[in-house]
């Protein structure tokens, strides 16, 4: 690890103002990845803005329709939050099974979605459920949101404070992990709401995670997983590495969409 | 059998401390005044070094000295050795490249060692280590096997231009030719047995100390084998006299045999030492092990085997490609030839066998023995070949196995070993029983319900452990002799301590080897201690691998107790007044035959010491023995496992539903440790077959450099094991012990390649056989028994 400062700031205001005053800064959130990356030189910040103490960014509440978690929430807290488990069970499985229990206890949802890595959880639960982002400066959809892979919406010097979901009808996440690292080889968030069906997938491709336009359809005309038969999704811009090659990942995106469906559906 | 005596499953006395966090491993030893060794290592496969410019590294802060292979040179401090010599067939000795241990002119692989830079702190080592310029010329490197050898390929070291470090040869050629002339049936395959990377839970270190005073060095270090590194550095590499050089392995967090080898860096902090002045430091980080840590196996093979009419193996021909890296490693030139082609009969009756072994340089990290060392790769290529042999002419694979298995001891095989004993069917028979093996189509049908396809794969294996005689190891190229000594010390009071040339690195030693001395001398185990990895406290030792410290280790101990019990007599007959024919020893006590007279124990060492009773012409005080122990064979523990797995053919996934274990080890001396040897060697077993692979790319880099991409085998990943013994004491040491380090990691990836084999329909498969290769598998597995 190189030498950095680091900056403790109480508000959101201050974390802001931080951010600004010293170039080549980062925020810390739970730094799950930030500080491995650090530790092994690979990244050099000049400073480091802890989120741990500003107020009021962690919580979980309902909000009408909407399940509101605050940016600086762990995924433990998430995992075991009766609210969560009521009303979102998909969200709290997602993330009992986000990396391990030291991970969960440090991580953060907010983190997780400014990072956008390509093989991580939330995003393919943000996009699928239709969330909102909420920063100090805006509210951007998640459709807007992903913008390929470790790259998103946020501008320089916007912090996540919230992320709004929106309750689906029936939703389910079925992840299969890459066998060393076990972070998400593929994951498949389903989420149906009303007649609208949503499928978003991660870990699978180069441009990050994304929607299954073709999955959509078919489960928009039968939600069920015998209507994914046959349906496969464009791989050619899928990651192809030494635990799967781009073809295997697009079958195992059918495949797990089928597990998600069938999960959802309480079977 | 006493409650901590040979055979109770006694609780290791070792893991409170272990698990409370007050281990000593070389880490934890800190020196006053110490300092903090960085390296800078090699980012190519193969390059020549035109200039070093240390200029700016200099300058940075807290540096005390930057050394490279110029001032190795300069101080004449000799290269890393490969201590076991190998003829090819044509007599020529192998081609061993010169192995400094810091770059002098090229580097040979990503990780070689440059120059090491010596700081206040680590922090600023590796700040310095940032600055070093490095001027190179980049070289076409050498990465697959099977091109390293080919006219033109780059060469790596000048002494081996085609890059061969040997070809060598085992066998009756003609014998092994004329059984091929009259088989009945021929089964033929070709394999490769995967590299695989140690990953000991406690990366390598070490800490050099030199005292000026008495111009004496200590090294500390993550060793399996101290003595013999105090051998190698002194006499080889030069580094100080023996009387000079101190070697201590404290705590040692697991070794697989990588901590066997001396490294680069331990030779580099010793001799540092004295140069800077200060003790030098180096603790390896996770990057460090996965790039220069001896990585295993690495074989390509081709095999055949005949066959009769009726099934009965009439001849094997094998030929080998062994990886051997870009360095010979300590032992390395052994591991694919003397102790892989003399384990080729496996359990089977074989009557002609031929091997052929080529050792290969690559521009990868030097390969050397790892968990099993030769005997994992040799069975798998025997137990990969049977169960395709069986299938080929449609016989049950455990009956197969049983038609051949050989059932008369001694067998001396066409390959060199003298199998002493075994009973090959018994353990066959309760594995099978405890598998449940006669309702395996059952469970196959109610698998494929659920849309799963289930496999059950055996593994018969034999392996050579105890590595010795020496005199056997030295007709074979060994530079060294292969026996192990011990001391036992009798303290006044009658407590004792046991000096063993072996070493414990999780083995449990500090128990099993107390359980034979209160076994031996009636005395609980608490009031025992084993003194080891020192070399300042115990002469000499061989250390530990090869599952040898029990069978020649332990068996070194009872010699001592021999002689300790013999000499107690001697003082006893003196304290109760009696000949010393009469004195009977028994539970502890002393006791004059026929009479109500006797001493404990403790009370025949304090009349040792006190010397009251007797005068020193006759019998010398004190009570301290020592032995050296030299067995008269190897010993080969055997087994049978079998592997019951369901395939998800959608995703790939391999689930282990069942594991059956059935081993014979000769005596048992704890059976809660060899119950969690077994547990760890199956482990890691099943991790090669499925989870671990060493990948490089084209370019020579190690693509597998973290747990992000190399795979190890998790807790979830397994089954609960059923886990049993059969029994024949080995009748070459007076313990009856064969050994059970290595079982499992021997047995375990044939069994688990042919269930996935068995469950696919026979569709080959390369270790390790992840989710998507057994996907791809599966695919054509499953478009061929639609089409059927």
């Amino acid at each position: 690890m190189y030498a950095f400062a680091y900056h403790r700031p109480g508000t959101v205001r201050q974390a802001q103002s931080a951010l600004h005053k010293h170039e080549d800064s980062k925020l810390l959130a739970g730094g799950q990845t930030l500080i491995p990356t650090m530790k092994q030189r690979l990244a050099s910040p000049s400073a480091l803005i802890d989120l741990g103490h500003v107020a009021g960014l962690a919580g979980i509440e309902k909000k009408g329709r909407n399940i509101v978690i605050g940016a600086m929430t762990r995924h433990a807290d998430v995992a075991s939050s009766a609210v969560v488990q009521e009303h979102l069970p998909a969200l709290a499985d997602l993330a009992a099974h986000i990396g391990d229990p030291a991970v969960r206890h440090r991580g953060t949802i907010g983190g997780s979605l400014a990072n956008n890595d390509p093989s991580a959880d939330y995003p393919a639960a943000a996009l699928a459920l239709g969330a909102t982002i909420i920063t100090n400066k805006r509210k951007i959809a998640a459709d807007d949101y992903f913008q390929g892979m470790f790259t998103t919406a946020l501008e320089e010097g916007e912090i996540i404070t919230k992320v709004s979901f929106p309750m689906p009808s029936k939703a389910a996440y079925a992840k299969f992990p890459n066998p060393a690292s076990r972070y998400a080889m593929v994951g498949v968030f389903v989420a149906k709401k009303g007649s609208d069906v949503r499928v978003a997938v991660t870990g699978a491709s180069n441009d990050g995670v994304f929607r299954a336009a073709p999955l959509e359809a078919a489960l928009h005309t039968k939600f069920n997983a015998k209507s994914l038969e046959g349906v496969s999704v464009d791989h050619t811009s899928f990651i192809s590495d030494i635990h799967g090659s781009a073809d295997y990942r697009g079958n195992l995106v059918t495949v797990m969409a089928k597990r998600a469906v069938l999960k959802a559906q309480g079977k | 059998m006493s409650a901590t005596g040979i055979g109770a499953p006694v609780r290791r006395k070792e893991d409170f401390r272990f698990i409370t966090g007050k281990g000593q491993y070389t880490d934890d030893i800190n020196r006053p005044g110490q300092t903090y060794a960085a390296f800078l290592r090699s980012p190519h496969a193969h390059a020549t070094i035109k200039k070093i410019d240390l200029s700016a590294a200099r300058a940075s802060e807290g540096v005390l000295a930057i050394l490279t292979g110029d001032d190795l040179a300069a101080d004449k401090v000799g290269g890393l050795i490969c201590g076991w010599m190998i003829h090819s067939k044509d007599g020529s000795p192998m081609k061993a490249g010169a192995h400094p241990a810091l770059a002098q002119g090229k580097v040979r692989y990503v990780g070689d060692h440059i120059a090491v830079v010596v700081a206040e702190t680590l922090a600023q080592a590796r700040d310095a280590v940032e600055k070093i310029h490095v001027d190179y010329e980049v070289l076409a490197p050498v990465v697959a096997l099977d091109q390293a050898t080919k006219s033109g390929a780059p060469v790596i070291h000048d002494v081996a231009p085609n890059n061969q470090v040997y070809d060598w040869h085992l066998g009756d050629k003609a014998a092994a030719d004329g059984a091929f002339a009259k088989a009945h049936h021929v089964t033929k395959i070709d394999l490769v047995n995967n590299r695989l990377i140690p990953n000991a839970m406690e990366p390598r270190a070490a800490i050099g100390d030199y005292d000026s005073g008495n111009d004496a060095f200590t090294l500390y270090t993550t060793s399996q084998n101290p003595h013999v590194a105090r051998l190698v550095l002194s006499a080889f590499i030069g580094i100080a006299p023996e009387h000079k050089l101190r070697v201590i392995a404290p705590d040692v967090g697991g070794g697989f045999g990588s901590k066997i080898f001396i490294y680069a860096e331990e030779t580099v902090c010793v001799w540092a030492a004295k140069k800077v002045g200060r003790p030098v430091k180096w603790t390896g980080d996770r990057t460090e092990a996965f790039l220069a840590d001896a990585h295993g196996r690495d074989h390509v093979t081709h095999a055949e085997m005949a066959l009769d009419e009726k099934g009965k193996i009439l001849g094997l021909r094998v030929k080998t490609k062994a990886n051997l890296g870009a360095y010979l490693s300590t032992f390395s030139s052994c591991v694919p030839t003397y102790l892989y082609a003399p384990l080729l009969s496996g359990q089977y009756n074989i009557p002609a066998i031929y091997v052929e072994v080529e050792g290969i340089y690559t521009n990868t990290a030097p390969v050397d023995a790892y968990r099993g060392a030769g005997r994992p790769e040799a069975t798998f290529v025997i137990e990969r070949i049977v169960e395709i042999a069986a299938r080929e002419l449609g016989q049950d694979p455990a009956e197969f196995r049983r038609k051949n298995f050989v059932t008369s001891f001694p067998h001396q095989t066409p390959v060199i070993m003298a199998y002493d004993t075994g009973d090959y069917g018994a353990s066959l028979d309760k594995a099978l029983e405890l598998a449940d093996y006669k309702n395996f189509q059952k469970r196959k049908k109610e698998s494929a319900k659920n849309g799963l396809l289930r496999g059950i794969g055996f593994s018969a294996y034999i392996e050579a452990c105890g590595i010795a005689p020496s005199a056997a190891v030295g007709s074979l190229g060994a530079g060294v002799g292969l026996w192990e000594s011990a001391e036992v010390r009798v303290n006044p009071v009658g407590t004792v301590e046991v000096l063993t040339g072996s070493h414990s690195h999780g083995q449990g030693h500090e128990t099993t080897f107390a359980q034979l001395v209160s076994d031996r001398l009636g005395i609980s185990i608490d009031q025992v201690a084993i003194v080891h990895g020192d070399t300042d406290k115990v002469q000499f030792g061989m250390g530990t691998y090869g599952s040898r410290s029990g069978a020649v280790g332990m068996s070194a101990i009872s010699k001592a107790l021999d002689k300790v019990v013999a000499k107690a007599k001697k003082v006893a007959a003196y304290a109760l007044e009696a000949s010393e024919g009469d004195i009977e020893f028994k539970d502890g006590r002393f006791s004059v035959a026929g009479t109500d007279k006797s001493l404990a124990f403790g009370e025949v060492a304090l009349q040792a010491y006190i010397a009251h009773k007797f005068s020193g012409q006759e019998l010398e005080p004190g009570l301290k023995e020592g032995a050296f122990y030299d067995p008269t064979n190897f010993t080969f523990p055997s087994g049978v496992h079998i592997c019951e797995l369901e395939i998800d053919p959608d995703t790939g996934v391999t689930t282990i539903e069942r594991w059956t274990a059935v081993d014979d080890f000769g005596n048992i001396i704890n059976p809660m440790i060899v119950e969690g040897q077994v547990h760890g060697g199956i482990a890691q077993g099943v991790g090669q077959a499925l989870y671990e692979g060493a990948h490089y790319d084209a370019n020579g880099q190690l693509v597998t450099a973290s747990y992000m991409d190399y795979c190890m085998p998790r807790a979830d990943d397994l089954p609960s094991f059923v886990i049993d013994t059969t029994l024949t004491p080995c009748p070459s040491n007076p313990l009856g012990i064969k050994g059970c380090g290595e079982a499992g990691a021997i047995a375990a990836p044939p069994a688990v390649i042919n269930a996935i084999t068995d469950a696919l329909g026979h569709e080959d498969i390369a270790m390790p056989a992840s989710p998507q290769a057994v996907w791809r598998a599966a695919q054509k597995s499953v478009h061929k028994l639609a089409a059927e």
